[in-house]
């Protein structure tokens, strides 16, 4: 039982039930579909960039709670940044949930949370979606990320 | 076909503790609880009897079929021979020629649609599949409609899971060329009323493929009683090795069927102008078969048989019924699919929880349960749903069991609150 409030911490469980930036975009000047096939888990991410700087960040989908959690986190840390700070934050998340052991250690603040979900292999996926998505997004990729 | 309920004058009890035993892979933990393995439609675990029977094949039998003048070729060629026949007679068939070898249902499926169905097929005509269908008996009539130009029909279901009969006979049409439709559906556990869809088909001279993966190991088939044209199931989900499954086909129509791969064993003589195809069932296992796959196929069955599947029937009826009543308790949770016949799937959603939430915290008790689509996204879709949890019962389930997952739904309703 413990462990599982190691996974599902109370940040995620809060993100997961009121999904922060959780609408469509109008004025999005680019977006990108992302798609779990093996749980079904559906996202899409819209940006509103200026200069090289994520002015505005939404999503819509649906998943699990990670899923949904890291999503609606996501959003929150990347909004008014830079696109490349977005993916150093991205790379130093996916260390974090994939990386050796010996390579922790890294502060990531809020995102932190998700440290849990390392031990959940399978549901690394479930973590990442959302940040693959936005990668796509910001490359200006039309295709449809799987995380297959 | 044998209805699976539980009466007074009814079969005898399972004695559940002694089949346990039978099982090594039920007695260990998993994140230091007992293991719970209620994931069974997906695969079920392995008796002794299966995993002596292959480790027997490769200490003492191991040669090729079909072949050899030698004395272990000889021996295994009998074995597999003989387990052809134990399929055979399982499922009632009338004669050895009938079962064809494959890796699974998906591969029986493949051969039928491409030997049986692809050299009939014309542009306009039908193929008939139900709206229960695993992605295995949608994909490959997909293919070979498109290449075709004939159309893929589905028959509706209703609310409750069950196929809507009426809508069935009306799309049965002169255009059909053959009904796919699944016995027991893996996602929902209804149990369709294949005799009467088969009849219905027939009259219609409309040949019938039932996919029996999930009703091997609860239902007492016989297809002659059924009547179908053929039948398609998998060893692993009847407590037998995975790769190995089996396809049954009346002879008159192997007989007509054009090979399926070529190569060694389905041929009779080759020359570089030509060759000469072996009969059935031969024609269809082109290569080295899975042997040892056959005879663990074999020897699963026969533990199957050996219980009596009226038994079995009766014990998962029992605990299905339980699980139903005590999940159904739970606030917030809803089950997917109240067919009039059920058999061994609970298909559940949570309140507020996606599925694969509730098989993690499940698994973190130790209990094995599949959250997902079953690969079946088209029932999914037809209940508005990306995904349901779903425990599946096998003869070596508890009730105490049953009480293990409801004591794991409990823990997530205290962590999602």
């Amino acid at each position: 039982m413990s462990d599982m409030r190691e996974l599902y911490q109370e940040v995620i469980l809060d993100h997961n039930k009121k999904p922060r930036n959780c609408y469509v975009m109008d004025c999005a000047t680019r977006t990108a579909d992302g798609h779990n096939p093996l749980c079904g888990d559906i996202v899409k991410v819209y940006l509103r960039i200026e200069d090289g700087v994520i002015e505005e960040i939404s999503f819509q989908g649906h998943g699990c709670a990670i899923c949904t959690a890291s999503t609606s986190m996501m959003t929150e840390s990347v909004k008014g940044k830079s696109v490349t700070e977005a993916r150093e934050i991205f790379e130093g998340f996916h260390e974090m949930l994939t990386g050796v052991a010996e390579e922790q250690g890294v502060e990531f603040g809020k995102l932190q949370v998700f440290e849990g979900v390392r031990e959940y292999p399978v549901r690394v996926k479930c973590a990442t979606l959302a940040w693959h998505t936005l990668n796509a997004a910001m490359d200006g990729d039309d295709e449809s990320v799987t995380t297959e | 076909m044998t209805t699976p309920a539980a009466t007074a004058a009814g079969p005898a009890a399972l004695d559940v503790e002694r089949v346990r035993a039978d099982f090594p892979a039920l007695h260990q933990e998993s994140h230091g609880h007992p293991l719970v393995y209620l994931d069974n439609a997906a695969t079920t675990q392995k008796p002794r009897v299966v995993i002596d029977a292959v480790r027997n094949f490769y200490e003492r039998d191991c040669s090729n079929v079909h072949r050899g003048v030698h004395l272990l070729s000889q021996r295994a060629t009998v074995a597999y021979e003989q387990a052809r026949t134990t399929i055979k007679n399982h499922i009632g068939a009338a004669d050895s020629r009938e079962i064809v070898f494959t890796r699974s249902t998906t591969e029986g499926i493949n051969l039928v649609a491409a030997s049986f169905v692809r050299p009939r097929l014309e542009a306009g005509d039908e193929v008939l599949i139900s709206h229960l269908e695993h992605h295995s008996n949608i994909v490959p009539w997909q293919l070979v409609c498109e290449e075709r130009g004939a159309t893929l029909k589905v028959i509706p279901i209703d609310d409750d899971g069950d196929i809507i009969l009426e809508e069935y006979e009306r799309l049965l049409s002169e255009r059909t060329k053959i009904v796919g439709v699944v016995h027991v559906s893996n996602a929902l556990g209804t149990i369709n009323p294949v005799r009467k869809m088969i009849e219905l088909a027939h009259t219609r001279g409309v040949p019938v493929l039932v996919d029996g993966a999930q009703a091997m190991p609860h239902l007492s088939v016989d297809v002659r009683e059924l009547d179908c044209d053929f039948f398609v199931c998998s060893a692993h989900k009847v407590y037998g090795p995975t790769g190995i499954g089996a396809l049954y086909g009346k002879r008159e129509h192997l007989l007509e069927m054009v090979p399926y791969q070529g190569g060694g064993d389905m041929i009779l003589s080759v020359t570089f102008e030509g060759t000469t195809f072996n009969e059935p069932p031969h024609r269809f296992e082109a290569g080295t078969p899975n042997i040892e796959g056959a005879i663990g196929f074999a020897a699963a069955l026969r533990y199957l048989d050996a219980h009596g599947l009226d038994t079995v029937a009766a014990h998962e009826s029992e605990l299905l019924a339980e699980a139903t009543q005590a999940v159904l308790a739970l606030p917030g949770v809803r089950i997917v699919g109240s067919a009039r016949r059920k058999a061994s799937v609970l298909s559940f959603v949570m309140e507020g929880v996606h599925p694969h939430d509730i098989g993690t915290i499940l698994d973190s008790e130790g209990v094995a349960v599949r959250a997902g689509h079953h690969c079946a996204q088209p029932v999914m879709a037809r209940y508005g749903l990306s995904a349901t949890v779903r425990a599946s019962f096998a003869l070596y389930n508890t009730v105490q069991e049953i009480d293990a997952l409801v004591a794991g739904l409990k823990k997530v309703r205290e962590v999602f609150g």
